[in-house]
């Protein structure tokens, strides 16, 4: 081979060269934007529906809204008592929900870890932490609804706390495990008994971010319309009795906007609105405790 | 002869400490009790249903109240075909905003982007059902089914996918929706498990010359394929299990005599949304607590998996660690 055939060789193979680089450089370039544009889908329909929400949502809000039970169709009224069956059902299920998921959390970072219990438990936890929140409905409906022949607040208390449960174990969990090991032997080493070393110290180091999966539970469970449908109804009166059906601000909504009446879908979405505010300020409240108290 | 004082013999301890072990073993066990508890009480309400219809249910399309003649064919593929248009968008999206969290963003855009994204996760499904019945489906109507139906309406096999009205209301505008509404889940998960990979190995590949859609595509999405698709799973366990945003959208419409993605239909969480508080006790309700088992046992099984394969790239990761 004769030295120009070698050069026109390593020419001609730095020009395939160039060619499949600025191929390979092209089709990386594609893959780039198309992630920016994912990234902008994805953001632009949080804010298409958080602009429509408060745009439609303001519309709707007056001090009526607040103060007046939910009118018949074609009439002024608010929103008042189905707030204040939120209110009392959420307060309530997270006041049920919480110690269970908490203790169950203790258990499974503190007491038994490994054991087959403990796997089958963070197992069985993962699978209800994404279960359809409407078959929680349909299995209170069995076990409390068709036995007390009614529906009421506390099947819909039941039908909530069944969904903290499962959010609030999962965080105990993971945040009892981030402890460090040499705070509890500390506390055992000075005769602290299992329960004093869990109580005062594990779980006093775990706080902020324990509070921040109640927090995340809680707004988790406001917005919740499915486990309520066929365990707490509705009600269009004020009632503070937990044993007849109750109105909560979820199945208003859905019982106003699917309506043809006009004052009750501007009713549903100022309902809309405040619950869409009241879940992302609890989000963004919790996210933030729980990133204030790392620092 | 004197006898030695017995040694005290640690017990296991006080008695409070003893309650608070079992208060905490009972409620892990109560976690327990409420997975079976869920599919003994469905299944025997929904015995009726079963014990009259058998599996057959799942094939038959007859729903009837008034005559009480119930199969669950319709609502399932409502659910399936549903859930199947949400995993179409949303799994390419989600990847595209992973790969853009985990290689793209500047450090300082990472957590507000992704907490924006985990947001979309916490708006309650009632506002996606709302905002999709009364602002998108009027949008998707005039600007995405009218064009389409006009453009393939009149082709073969696929124009009868977008025949029937265009009123923005059906299979296709609750498949988007879900689509929405995944993505949060299945983009978190990518991004939590892109970020698993070892550095070492990607700036390896960088080194070696690779771009970074070569280093994502042929590096990353190969050590973190299992949990990739834990994440898909995840995403899909959600789709079929959501309740509210589709009985919005999904029109509510007892047919599977046209395949359209317009028609109006039916899915397994809308059918019981709608009718369970009015069905009257007996096969009616059997029929939907029936059902309700189905969509269950379904989830049960995806989420499962998810969880399966999940934790078996956990596994990995220790091992090559």
């Amino acid at each position: 081979m004769t030295t120009g055939e070698i050069l026109l060789k390593a020419a001609a193979l730095e020009k395939t060269r160039s060619v499949k680089y600025a191929k390979r450089k092209r089709n990386n370039r594609i893959a780039l934007v198309l992630a920016l544009s994912a990234m902008v889908f994805g953001l632009f329909w949080l804010f298409w529906i958080l602009f429509e929400t408060v745009r439609l949502g303001i519309d709707g809000l007056n001090i009526a809204t607040l103060t007046e039970m939910t009118p018949p169709p074609n009439d002024n009224g608010g929103l008042a008592n189905a707030i204040y069956g939120s209110f009392l059902m959420v307060t309530l299920a997270t006041c049920v929900g919480a110690p269970i998921g908490i203790m169950a959390g203790i258990y499974l970072a503190e007491y038994d870890t490994k054991s087959w219990l403990a796997s089958t438990t963070r197992f069985v936890n993962d699978i209800l932490l994404s279960a359809p929140s409407i078959v929680i409905g349909l299995f209170v409906y069995a076990v409390v609804v068709s036995r007390f022949k009614s529906f009421s607040g506390w099947a819909g208390v039941v039908a909530l706390a069944l969904i903290v449960i499962p959010v609030v174990i999962r965080t105990t969990e993971n945040m009892l495990q981030l402890v460090p090991p040499g705070l509890r032997e500390a506390a055992y080493a000075l005769g602290a008994p299992k329960w004093k070393v869990i109580l005062s110290i594990t779980l006093k180091a775990a706080r902020a971010g324990v509070i921040t999966g109640v927090m995340l539970a809680v707004a988790r469970i406001a917005g919740e319309t499915a486990p309520l449908l066929f365990t707490a109804l509705s009600n269009q009166f004020w009632t503070s009795s937990l044993s007849q059906p109750m109105a909560s601000l979820p199945v208003t909504i859905f019982k106003f906007a699917m309506s043809p009446y006009e004052n009750w879908q501007k009713l549903a979405w100022a309902g809309v609105f405040l619950i869409t505010m009241a879940v992302l300020s609890l989000n963004i409240l919790a996210r933030l405790w729980a990133g204030s108290d790392k620092n | 002869m004197i006898t030695p004082p017995r040694p005290k013999v640690a017990r296991s301890g006080p008695l409070f400490d003893r309650i608070f072990a079992w208060l905490a073993k009972g409620s892990a066990i109560f976690t327990l009790v409420m997975l079976i508890a869920i599919l003994a009480s469905l299944t025997i309400s929904a015995w009726p249903a079963i014990d009259k219809y058998g599996l057959g249910f799942l094939t038959s399309t007859t729903w009837d109240p008034v005559k009480e003649d119930f199969g669950g064919l319709v609502m399932i593929y409502g659910t399936v075909m549903t859930s199947l248009i949400a995993l179409l968008i949303a799994v390419p999206v989600s990847f595209g905003i992973a790969l853009f969290l985990t290689e793209l963003s500047p450090a300082w855009l990472k957590r507000p982007l992704g907490t924006a994204i985990e947001l979309l996760a916490a708006v309650p499904s009632i506002v996606y059902g709302m905002w999709g019945l009364l602002v998108f489906s009027p949008v998707l109507s005039t600007y995405v089914q009218q064009p389409l139906q006009a453009a393939f309406g009149n082709v073969p096999y696929l124009g009868s996918l977008f025949s029937g009205a265009p009123v923005g209301i059906g299979i296709l505008s609750a498949g988007i929706i879900l689509a929405i509404m995944i993505i949060p889940f299945i983009a978190a998960v990518m991004r939590d498990v892109f970020e698993v990979t070892p550095t070492l190995l990607k700036e390896s590949a960088y080194g070696l010359g690779a771009t970074t859609w070569e280093v994502v595509f042929k590096v990353v999405l190969p050590y973190t394929k299992a949990g990739v698709v834990g994440g898909i799973m995840l995403g899909l366990g959600r789709a079929i299990g959501e309740t509210m945003a589709v009985t919005f959208v999904i029109g509510n419409f007892n047919q599977l005599d046209s395949l359209s993605l317009f028609q109006a239909a039916n899915s397994i969480t809308s059918a019981l949304a709608n009718e369970f508080a009015e069905a009257g006790e007996g096969l009616h309700q059997g029929a939907l607590m029936y059902l309700g088992l189905v969509l269950f046992f379904i989830t049960f099984v995806i989420l499962s998996l998810s969880k399966l394969l999940l934790s078996q790239l956990r596994k990995n990761e220790g091992a090559k660690s």
